[in-house]
């Protein structure tokens, strides 16, 4: 079995040296079969939840704090117990990842679908419901297909279905796949896309999911990764489960790191324990900015996250860590910029994807990322005007008012303003285009200041034959 | 054409049956019409309606929310290049303009022989692998500008039959046999599962 290397069949996937709970598998090139799943200890997690009474199985994904992998961080036991005791009640996977640089749902989904299904199964008899559904990402067809393929095998094994491994539980999963819409990644937009809906987020409150969610009724919604811990920690029991990773969060998380590093990858890391410098210049990891050249700035959760700096590299990685430090490591994608990367330009890049996929329900986010992203552009385009960087704070401050978190600079005299940021709007998706404007502009301002010219421009530079059309992005 | 074949259907029935409400299956059944048809027209919009009990215009609402629903035709193969920061930050973009060159098209437009289409598309989830694209939804991992011409001949030359046509995507689809269903119930009737309050300890009993 090949060690701290990258395994052709999933390409992305570094198998590294530290603890493996949710990529066990992932060394076999058949791990996605049921057969491979059942000769390495596939569905002994459901056995022996089975076992238990439901409410023993919930109270040891409580006692392992069990943080959510999607974004929030929030314990999956504490969320489970938000449930009133109402019925019907459903679980919904949350396998609709597009967090800009995340990518490890879609490698779970792909090459350990049981292990999800698994997942699924306990959770759905820890909280006393029959029905889940499982939303995958619809740009994610291979993941589909082997979905497909394991429900049906687990469903003929019965393993998933009526009178499951000859009891009297019966629990149904359907699979379900979007279809291009990043902010269905939201639980409350999900919920209503499961309906059949445009997927616009609800108010919370009072539409938290476990009072009122899918129909009305209580529904927990999970992270893919979060929901694959479940299995190993059934198991392997809560008190295993906190020997990996720091007391605040235990167990380990898949990262993704890409960008300007030697060696991209997923990893699965030890939460807490290993720091964001061990993961960029780590041997076991992704050793080093290419070329060797400086390190700019990096994203540590996902494009949301306000930007890291050499000053954090110190920083565990775990959420309760970053986020004093002024970020959050959100979805576990950290992404490395090195000092050849125009600051300008990779902001603008983040805030046209909020831009492009602000559902439009509330003004500040409709209104405000498309104007932030036309004010950058112009910057970029050598169009600036000279109060254009306060026109971008205060278009910020009108989705996210007050300080907005940011990480420290000691040499500047500047404090950490701690994650998350407030916000004028349903949910976090106008706040997050706040995120690359004020980290670029608070570091890198001079960057910003030489691309607004300060003379009158040449007559040839004012054509307006060169401006970019309404809606023509290139 | 474009209202479901009888065999599709079948099939569209048999998805709506694993929903408490049938216009949860509306998704589905959408991107059942785009396999069926390559894009999504509007009788097939007036046909699932029909189906799950909603206007043509809700469908259409709903539709229209998502990007991967084309309500025109597209190429055969949809070559969709990512351009977020992972990608951008190694030659995301350089590769977009790459492929306009290549195929003669600006993205959004279609090859006049209906063979391709292109888009700059967000975050496809393979970071690690920039610059990264997919073809109908399957990728393609840090190519090349080279790479990508080698691609896009060898799809015209018939090399790649493991790419569907466009509007396919899962060729696997979930299947549950009538013995095996645990059952569905709608939200007003559904209740505590007899197997949870047998197993709950007296005094947590709901």
């Amino acid at each position: 079995m090949p060690t701290n290397a990258y395994i052709s069949h999933a390409p992305g996937y570094v198998d590294n040296e530290g603890p493996k709970i949710v990529t066990s598998r992932f060394p076999f090139d058949d791990s996605y079969t049921i057969e491979r799943s059942l000769a390495t200890g596939g569905y002994d997690g459901l056995k022996a939840a089975l076992d238990r009474g439901p409410a023993e199985v919930a109270g040891v994904v409580k006692d392992a704090v069990l943080l959510g992998r999607g974004g929030a961080g929030f314990p999956a036991g504490i969320k489970w117990g938000f449930m009133p005791p109402v019925w019907p009640r459903y679980l919904v996977v949350n396998g609709d990842e597009s967090e800009p640089g995340t990518y490890k749902d879609r490698l779970l989904m792909e090459r350990d679908p049981h292990q999800l299904i698994e997942g699924c199964m306990i959770t759905c008899y820890a909280l006393g419901l029959n029905q889940c559904f499982l939303y995958a990402r619809g740009e994610m067809p291979l993941a589909h297909e082997r979905l497909a393929q394991a429900l049906n095998d687990a469903y003929a094994a019965g393993y998933v279905g009526k009178n499951i491994m000859g009891t009297d539980v019966s629990i149904d999963i359907v699979l379900h796949w979007g279809a291009g819409a990043y902010i269905v990644g939201e639980e409350t937009a999900l919920i209503e896309s499961l309906e059949g809906n445009r997927g616009m987020p609800r108010l919370k409150p009072p539409f938290f999911p476990a009072a009122k969610g899918l129909y009305m009724k209580p529904t927990i919604v999970n992270n893919v990764e979060t929901l694959a811990n479940v299995p190993w920690l059934m198991n392997n029991g809560a008190a295993a489960y906190k020997q990996y990773g720091s007391e605040k969060s235990p167990g380990t998380r898949m990262l993704a790191i890409s960008g300007h590093v030697k060696r991209p990858g997923v990893y699965e890391v030890e939460q807490g324990v290993v720091t964001f410098r061990d993961l960029l210049y780590g041997e076991n990891y992704a050793q080093g900015i290419r070329d060797d050249n400086g390190l700019k700035a990096f994203v540590p959760g996902g494009g949301s996250a306000p930007w890291f700096f050499e000053d954090q590299l110190d920083v565990p990685l775990e959420g309760s860590a970053a986020g004093p430090e002024g970020s959050m490591l959100g979805s576990g994608a950290i992404m490395v910029m090195d000092d050849t990367t125009d600051a300008v330009k990779a902001a603008l890049r983040l805030v046209r994807f909020y831009a492009r996929e602000s559902c439009g329900k509330c003004t500040p986010c409709r209104e405000g990322t498309a104007w932030e992203e036309k004010v950058l552009q112009r910057i970029l385009d050598g169009h600036g005007r000279p109060n254009d960087i306060d026109l971008l704070l205060s278009i910020g401050d009108n989705i996210s008012p007050g300080p907005y978190p940011v990480a420290s600079h000691p040499e500047a005299g500047l404090t950490a303003v701690p994650f998350p940021p407030k916000q004028t709007t349903i949910c976090p998706l106008g706040p997050s285009s706040v995120a690359p404007i004020t980290s670029a502009i608070r570091r890198f301002r001079d960057e910003f200041e030489a691309k607004i010219p300060s003379a009158p421009q040449a007559a040839d530079n004012l054509d307006i034959s060169t401006t970019p059309a309404v809606g023509e992005h290139h | 054409m474009s209202r479901y074949t009888p065999s599709n259907l079948t099939l569209a029935k048999e998805i709506i049956s694993r929903y408490p409400r049938p216009k949860s299956a509306t998704i589905p059944l959408l991107h059942l019409a785009q396999e069926q048809d390559g894009y999504v027209a509007n009788d097939a919009m007036e046909h699932i309606g029909e189906l799950v009990g909603i206007t043509p215009a809700e469908v259409r609402g709903t539709c229209t929310f998502y990007e991967m629903f084309k309500l025109h035709p597209v190429g055969t193969y949809l070559v969709n290049v990512c351009t977020n920061l992972s990608c951008q930050l190694l030659g995301g973009e350089e590769l977009l303009h790459h492929a306009e060159k290549t195929l003669g098209i600006r993205p959004g437009g279609t090859t006049e022989d209906g063979m391709f289409t292109l888009e700059d598309v967000e975050c496809i989830a393979a970071c690690t692998e920039a610059p990264c694209l997919q073809v109908n939804y399957r990728h393609e991992y840090r190519l090349s500008l080279a790479d990508f011409d080698a691609l896009i001949a060898d799809i015209r030359a018939g090399k790649r039959g493991d790419i569907p046509a466009h509007g396919t995507l899962g060729r696997t689809r979930q299947h549950i046999t009538s013995d095996r269903l645990a059952g569905v119930e709608t939200p007003e009737a559904g209740g505590t599962p007899a197997w949870f309050s047998s197993r709950q300890p007296a005094e947590e009993k709901a």
